[in-house]
């Protein structure tokens, strides 16, 4: 059997030792009308076959697309040395690191990590990871509850919509109030959200750049948010964070992000990294671990989890999170990413990301009736259509090109406006051939 | 060793992508641009490859040692799985691709995959469906108690608590908790659930019950099926923590024993590796009474043998994860499952549990085992014999680290004192297993003999004994290099 290492004559003598004369013996508890046919799974496959059958299945996978589909989850170059290092056995086959003496590699990494996610959002502490960028802002809203003892949400329209479908998931068995102020021409409604603050508000929650891919600052805001002790929470994107004003610089007391665009392939959809940041004031309400420096009993630096005190482990059902994992090896790749780069590779990806997109948007403005709505924006920005971005979409998908994301699925009046985003990947010929594509379409 | 940001040399340049050209801030006013550089590392690429190959030659791992960490199942992560993982046909794949119209035809792969999952793990558990959204265990624990909350709504019961066992991991009280429910904690009777215990506090406010099975004394709950008619009788659910999948698998089927609810945890019965603490994955399989509550959207299967993502589901709770879960993940555990087939999906269970009692039977005459006799896949001792001359649990886990194995679970599950949690798994080779209780029993000699070089230990790592209570004073959390 594969993976199994035991020959019959072994198992036999470890059933000797054991003193029971066959393994059934050892499942004697499960009583026998609880006992499992056999299931109906088909033989095992050898190595070989299930690659072939994995190679069939991936191959249906249309992957030879031109795409500008973004929306939150963008397809960045990955350098080779990610993937090299992060596949090291030693650390992907490794657990949470209980035993810090034995995991020091695994918990220099995440404090590392921690250190980076605090600087690229410029606030004082980070922890360990979450699930993606959706939980992130679910377990900053539990924060604020718990901080504020409130459970008032006030929440901008132009965060991303498929994180705001999740929140209201998880709010359904909790008296959360979610407040949401529908966004003005694709931007934030500053008064509208200054204006639904109150002191039965816990926090606050924005996006940028937002959805739709504009970018503002949000300092009054929150300004006003801190004299009503109102947490501000910003979801961030976090290769722009490389030259966007900060989170901490306007303010925010919580910044999270998804963390995909550093060093993880699209993965139809995960693993992701949830980034997640915060002021010393909230760092004993932050969920998931946390790696601390310290030193052993001879003096050395070293490396272990702590502020266990929040955790279930120790805490039960008193703890800040129910949260047990974190994503270690995908802040691993998004440390060894940002290594990789540097402070201005970031940016030059930022950069490049910036200005393919307002070529293409300058390129589709020209087509017939089309019309950039929004700005300023970063590499991903909204045009309406003379005609259903769905439709459009699935017209240039026969051509191999992923036009954007239909908004009109989530924003009611809006069924004619294309989200369209670029990377550095994104080359000026598509960009040519998509507005050629869009034009011919109408 | 240095940090990355303390190896830093400004102006040196790692990966370098290619220059932008023109208008490189766009339409960006000054003012919604950062004012300085974040302060992340500049190093070339081989200075980062050199720093974090020295990173992992510190971590101990599958890879390199044994791992018989309790309740974590640290089983072999086969090789191949992460070739099928790597496939561009996968990896690189939109997940909002099927969500566009006409984009299903263009990801009928990976909905294949998807689907083909969850019905292999439907298969395996006994259960009606599974969602594969959850993204590690406890989001599955959370999922489920959602699930278990929407059934009673719907249903307009009263439900205000959930019952947990005090042998339960950790995340079980917190996961019920965080949703909303009051924790009603009852006492193991000789290391498993008591029924007369749960009959005690059941009323028509309990929602459930969450149960670990075998439970993390890694004793089969006996009284199972008295508990499920309890729970069933005041219209509860039960709920199966996965954990200890390893245990049954293809022996029982939880389905069968009359559970309503499981999550698996990939990372550990499936064989998906743990990556130093995640991602993991961590599926929810229903009875037939919540099918309708799963999250959406879910994949079906049409008559023409197209897949396609459904929506329609009016008693859904709604999405819990952006879109299908770790896809990433359960592709290892998809392939995992092809190579074991029915047989070896049997033989691994038979297996874990056949080197844990191996274990345990050459361990107790060394240590105390507080319920001695046939475990399933793991087992506890307790070292309260050597911690009254001075030596703790805590002191024999580190002494093993010298002895290159990584350490057991300790001080877990609480109701053992001075616990040591052993969970050797099927693919240990028997020689691993005698060197590792050879290793044992010079450690439990030299407590009588030595007590001093234990209470020292660990003196072979990179580091010794740690000051985590100077860490959590100083709270040092991010480098000032």
């Amino acid at each position: 059997m594969p993976f199994i290492p035991h020959t019959p004559s072994e198992q036999e003598a470890m059933l000797a030792t054991i003193g029971v004369p066959s393994i059934e013996a050892l499942f004697e508890d499960i009583p026998h009308n609880l006992r499992a046919q056999e299931l109906g799974l088909d033989q095992g496959l050898s190595e070989m076959d299930v690659l072939q059958k994995l190679r069939a299945l991936a191959a249906k996978n249309q992957t030879s697309l031109t795409s500008f589909l973004g929306a939150g989850f963008y397809d960045h170059y990955i350098p080779s040395a990610v993937d090299g290092l992060s596949m090291r056995g030693e650390f992907y086959t490794a657990y949470t690191p209980y035993q810090a003496e034995a995991s020091q590699g695994i918990l220099q990494a995440i404090f590392e990590y921690q250190t980076a996610v605090a600087r690229l959002m410029d606030l004082e502490f980070a922890n360990a990871s979450l699930y993606d960028g959706g939980t992130a802002l679910y377990e900053a809203m539990v924060m604020a509850a718990r901080h504020t003892k409130r459970t008032r949400f006030v929440l901008s329209e132009d965060v991303s919509p498929i994180y705001r479908t999740m929140l209201k998931s998880y709010a359904s068995n909790l008296d959360f109030e979610l407040v949401t102020i529908a966004h003005k021409n694709c931007n934030a409604d500053l008064n509208g959200l200054t204006e639904a603050l109150n002191d039965q508000t816990a926090a606050i929650i924005v996006q940028n750049p937002n959805f739709f891919g504009t970018i503002q600052d949000f300092t009054e805001l929150f300004t006003k948010a801190r004299e009503q002790k109102i947490v501000s929470i910003i979801s961030t994107y976090p290769i722009m964070q490389s030259l966007l004003k900060t989170p901490g610089k306007m303010g925010a007391d919580i910044a999270v992000a998804e963390g995909q665009s550093l060093g993880l392939p699209l993965n139809f959809g995960g693993p992701y990294l949830g980034m997640m940041a915060c002021t010393k004031a909230l760092i004993r309400q932050m969920p998931g671990r946390i790696a601390g420096r310290t030193i052993d009993k001879n003096g050395k630096t070293g490396y272990v989890l702590t502020l266990q005190a929040r955790e279930q482990h120790i805490r039960r059902e008193r703890a800040t999170s129910n949260i047990c994992s974190n994503q270690a090896l995908c802040a691993l790749r998004a440390l060894i990413y940002i290594s990789l780069l540097g402070p201005q590779g970031l940016k030059k990806t930022a950069q490049t990301g910036i200005e393919r997109a307002h070529y293409a948007a300058n390129r589709l403005n020209r087509v017939p009736g089309a019309q950039v709505v929004n700005a300023p924006f970063g590499n991903e920005f909204t045009i309406r259509l003379p005609m259903p971005a769905d439709t459009m979409v699935a017209k240039l998908l026969d051509a191999g090109f992923v036009a954007g994301f239909p908004l009109g699925r989530y924003y009611e009046g809006m069924d004619n406006h294309l989200l369209v985003a670029c990377t550095e990947k994104t080359t000026k010929e598509s960009i040519g051939i998509l507005a050629e594509l869009m034009g011919g379409a109408l | 060793m240095n940090t990355v940001f303390q190896n830093s040399i400004p102006g040196r340049k790692g990966v370098w992508p290619k220059e932008p050209k023109g208008n490189t801030e766009g339409d960006i006013p000054a003012y919604l641009l950062r004012d300085t550089s974040p302060k992340l590392p500049e190093l070339s690429e081989l200075d980062v490859v050199r720093h974090f190959t020295k990173l992992s030659r510190l971590n101990y791992s599958v890879d390199s040692n044994f791992y018989p960490l309790g309740s974590c199942t640290m089983k072999y992560n086969p090789k191949f799985t992460e070739t099928v993982a790597a496939l561009p046909g996968f990896s690189s794949l939109h997940p909002l691709l099927p969500q566009l119209e006409g984009g299903g035809r263009l990801a009928q792969g990976a909905l294949e995959v998807l689907y083909n999952t969850e019905q292999l793990l439907a298969e395996i558990t006994g259960m009606s469906a599974f969602t594969m959204q959850p993204m590690a265990g406890a989001h599955g624990e959370l999922t489920g108690v959602m699930l278990m909350a929407a059934y009673h709504k719907h249903k307009g019961n009263n439900k205000t608590k959930i019952i947990v066992p005090d042998s339960a991991h950790g995340t079980n009280p917190a996961t019920a908790a965080i949703a909303g429910f009051d924790v009603v904690t009852i006492a193991s009777k000789n290391g498993i659930i008591d029924p007369e215990a749960v009959e005690k506090v059941l009323d028509d406010q309990v929602a459930g019950i969450m149960m670990t099975c075998p439970n993390t004394l890694g004793l089969f709950e006996c009284h199972l099926q008295r508990i499920v008619e309890l729970i069933h009788g005041v219209d509860g659910l039960l709920y199966y923590d996965g954990a200890n999948l390893n245990a049954i698998m293809g022996k029982m089927r939880v389905g069968d024993a009359g559970f309503d609810i499981v999550h698996l945890n990939l990372h550990k019965t499936l064989a998906t590796p743990h990556g130093g603490g995640g991602p993991g994955s961590g599926p929810v399989g229903v009875s037939p009474c919540l099918v309708d509550f799963l999250p959406v959207p879910r994949v079906i299967k049409l008559a023409d043998g197209q897949f396609h993502l459904d929506y329609q589901h009016d008693h859904s709770i709604g999405y819990i994860a952006p879109f299908y879960g770790n896809f990433g993940v359960y592709l290892k555990a998809y392939a995992y499952i092809l190579r074991l087939g029915r047989e070896g999906i049997v033989r691994a269970t038979e297996n874990a549990v056949l080197a844990a009692n191996y274990l345990r039977k050459r361990l107790e005459n060394h240590l105390e085992i507080p319920y001695n006799r046939i475990c399933m896949h793991e087992f506890v001792a307790s070292a309260v014999g050597q911690a009254e001359k001075g030596v703790k649990a805590l002191d024999i886990a580190k002494a093993l680290l010298d002895k290159g194995h990584y350490a057991p679970t300790i001080y877990f599950p609480l109701i053992v004192k001075e616990c040591l949690m052993f969970e050797p798994t099927e693919t240990e080779s028997k020689e691993t297993l005698d060197l590792f209780v050879d290793d044992l029993i010079e450690i439990l000699t030299r407590a009588e003999t030595d007590p001093e070089s234990i209470q020292n230990a660990p003196i072979t790592t990179p580091v010794q004994r740690l000051d985590e209570v100077r860490a959590a004073r100083n709270m040092d959390l991010v480098d000032d290099a």
